[in-house]
């Protein structure tokens, strides 16, 4: 077993991205995490590795695909209103087929809204921020242990596919403090990066990085690749966890650190004699529709609970397509949802 | 089952978020699953702090509490914002040289302690917090001494290491008390 650490989450994502690989980060500082940028700045120069404070977030997100174009390991982080100025570069690098990695530690929202924990950005993670056609990886982690392991994945998922993969977390899960188990070495996957604009030396054709195709046929084309690609994460890449579903009357939809209290929920439900289940996405997009076909026919209802008016909502309502009555409710603005209001909720739709 | 559900509220600058991370770290070395969740923004300059941790025997569902089987106060806005969420026959620990207000609820365990007072006595008044954790250890079994002296030496820079013998009194003061 590796280091067993009390950490903090946005600490530990850093961390993470070292140990993936990550020598380039690209930020700039905004509440809730700035610590993200703090252990860069302490622990790049330490590796080798370049940590540079942007001068504006739209500035970092450029860096990146600066430096994803040269194939190289490299992540940026914000929290809401600075992920919205990343949007534009995030579609450039997904037209590009550069991987990175982005992460959004969410804050209440809309505009500069406030500090305090939110799943608000849940349509433009999965949605497409930016303009076109295109889609990220989106891993929702709900623990600091788990904030390791998904960033790591992050980096191999984003290499292995090409694309820009992004952590959605929330307030709580980076300012929290949990244990983290740190492997020993990490799984890094050894992507093909001969596309990448680093160098030929004289020795190969250049290479070529860009996300324009004026001909309208070369660009659908360019398009149909996208899709082909994205189609296959939808088939291999779904991951999620289900807690005490097999005997559920009612599954509870929730992730990140909505998941940690609907856990408590069912906890307290299951005491009170009410089968509650946890259907838990780990991976927003592509999103996990095959947890759903697991449970459909056991289950009676489901309820979906975010930090948000209902986002995820829209593809729990799609994926169970009316074979089942969905719920939801939800906290905004920075409010966290209360075991007893979801308890409410559920005492609700049983006696319905 | 071995559950404590701790929110730990006051002033910032009292020490309320390293004496959270304290008690998390040293459960940690106890062996427990442990979680410490602070308030962070603009509340911490100057303004009121809290924090929240669990130390427990099972993976911990949420570090966000809604109750707790303790309270720990320094100030007299925080007894009145967290009272209620103190379980019924749970542990309420207040520094009575800050927190003149009496809980309104008979349901809970109520102990006091002249913490600030106690520690600008023995000369060190940033060392508060540590009377209270020791009042804590005493009524609760949270952590172990032991493991809160491993915590200190794990927590505090190098540099402070020489302050550990002075903290440990000012821990066994509040357990005495």
């Amino acid at each position: 077993m590796g280091e067993r650490l009390l950490m903090k989450g946005n600490e530990v994502i850093a961390e993470a991205a070292i140990r993936a690989g990550c020598r380039h980060y690209f930020g700039y500082p905004i509440t809730p995490q700035t610590e993200i940028a703090h252990y860069m700045a302490k622990k790049m120069p330490k590796v080798g590795g370049v940590f540079l404070q942007a001068e504006s977030e739209v500035s970092a997100i450029n860096m990146v695909y600066g430096a994803a174009s040269a194939g190289k390991r490299v992540m940026t982080s914000s929290s809401s209103p600075g992920i919205s100025l990343k949007q534009e570069g995030i579609s450039y690098a997904s037209g590009a087929q550069l991987p990175a990695v982005v992460v959004n530690i969410m804050r209440g929202g809309p505009g500069l809204g406030g500090i305090q924990p939110s799943q608000s950005d849940y349509f433009q993670a999965t949605k497409g921020g930016g303009h076109g056609d295109y889609r990220l990886i989106v891993l929702a982690p709900s623990s600091v242990q788990e904030l390791y392991e998904l960033t790591v994945d992050a980096f191999n998922l984003a290499d292995q596919y090409r694309m820009v993969a992004m952590i959605l977390g929330d307030g709580v899960l980076g300012q929290m403090m949990e244990v983290v188990n740190f492997r020993d070495e990490e799984p890094i996957v050894d992507a093909d990066k001969s596309w990448a604009a680093c160098g030929h030396g004289m020795k190969r054709e250049h290479n070529t990085i860009t996300s324009i195709h004026l001909d309208p046929a070369v660009l659908e084309q360019w398009n149909q690749a996208l899709q082909k690609k994205y189609k296959t994460i939808c088939e291999k890449e779904q991951r999620y966890e289900l807690y005490k579903t097999d005997d559920a009357d009612i599954i509870i939809v929730a992730y990140g650190s909505v998941a940690r209290i609907a856990k408590n929920v069912v906890h307290v439900a299951r005491e009170e004699g009410l089968k509650v289940g946890l259907l838990r996405p780990i991976t927003l997009w592509p999103f996990p529709t095959k947890a759903f076909e697991q449970v459909m026919d056991k289950t009676r209802a489901f309820l979906t609970v975010e930090m948000s008016s209902g986002q995820m909502l829209e593809d729990v309502m799609l994926t169970v397509s009316g074979r089942k009555p969905v719920y939801f409710t939800g906290r905004m603005g920075g409010m966290i949802p209360r075991v007893d209001d979801i308890m409410a909720k559920i005492k609700e739709i049983s006696a319905g | 089952m071995f559950l404590h559900e701790v929110i730990i509220a006051g002033f910032g600058g009292q020490g309320i978020l390293s004496a959270g991370r304290l008690i998390a770290y040293a459960g940690m070395l106890d062996g427990r699953e442990v979680s410490f969740f602070p308030s962070y923004g603009p509340e911490m300059r100057g303004g009121t702090a809290n924090c929240m941790v669990v130390v427990s025997e099972e993976p911990i569902a949420s570090p966000v509490l809604n109750s707790c089987t303790a309270l720990m106060v320094m100030n007299n806005p925080s007894l009145e914002k967290f009272e209620s969420y103190i379980k019924k026959g749970g542990v309420l620990i207040a520094d009575s040289s800050l927190v003149q207000q009496k809980p309104t609820r008979d349901d809970i365990k109520h102990f006091e302690l002249p913490a600030t007072l106690m520690a600008s006595e023995a000369g060190n008044k940033a060392f508060s917090n540590i009377y209270l954790i020791g009042k804590l250890i005493k009524e609760t079994g949270i952590i172990t001494p032991e493991s809160f002296e491993k915590a200190l030496y794990g927590v505090l820079s190098k540099s402070k290491h020489h302050l550990i013998p002075q903290e440990m009194e000012a821990l066994k003061a509040g357990m005495e008390y």
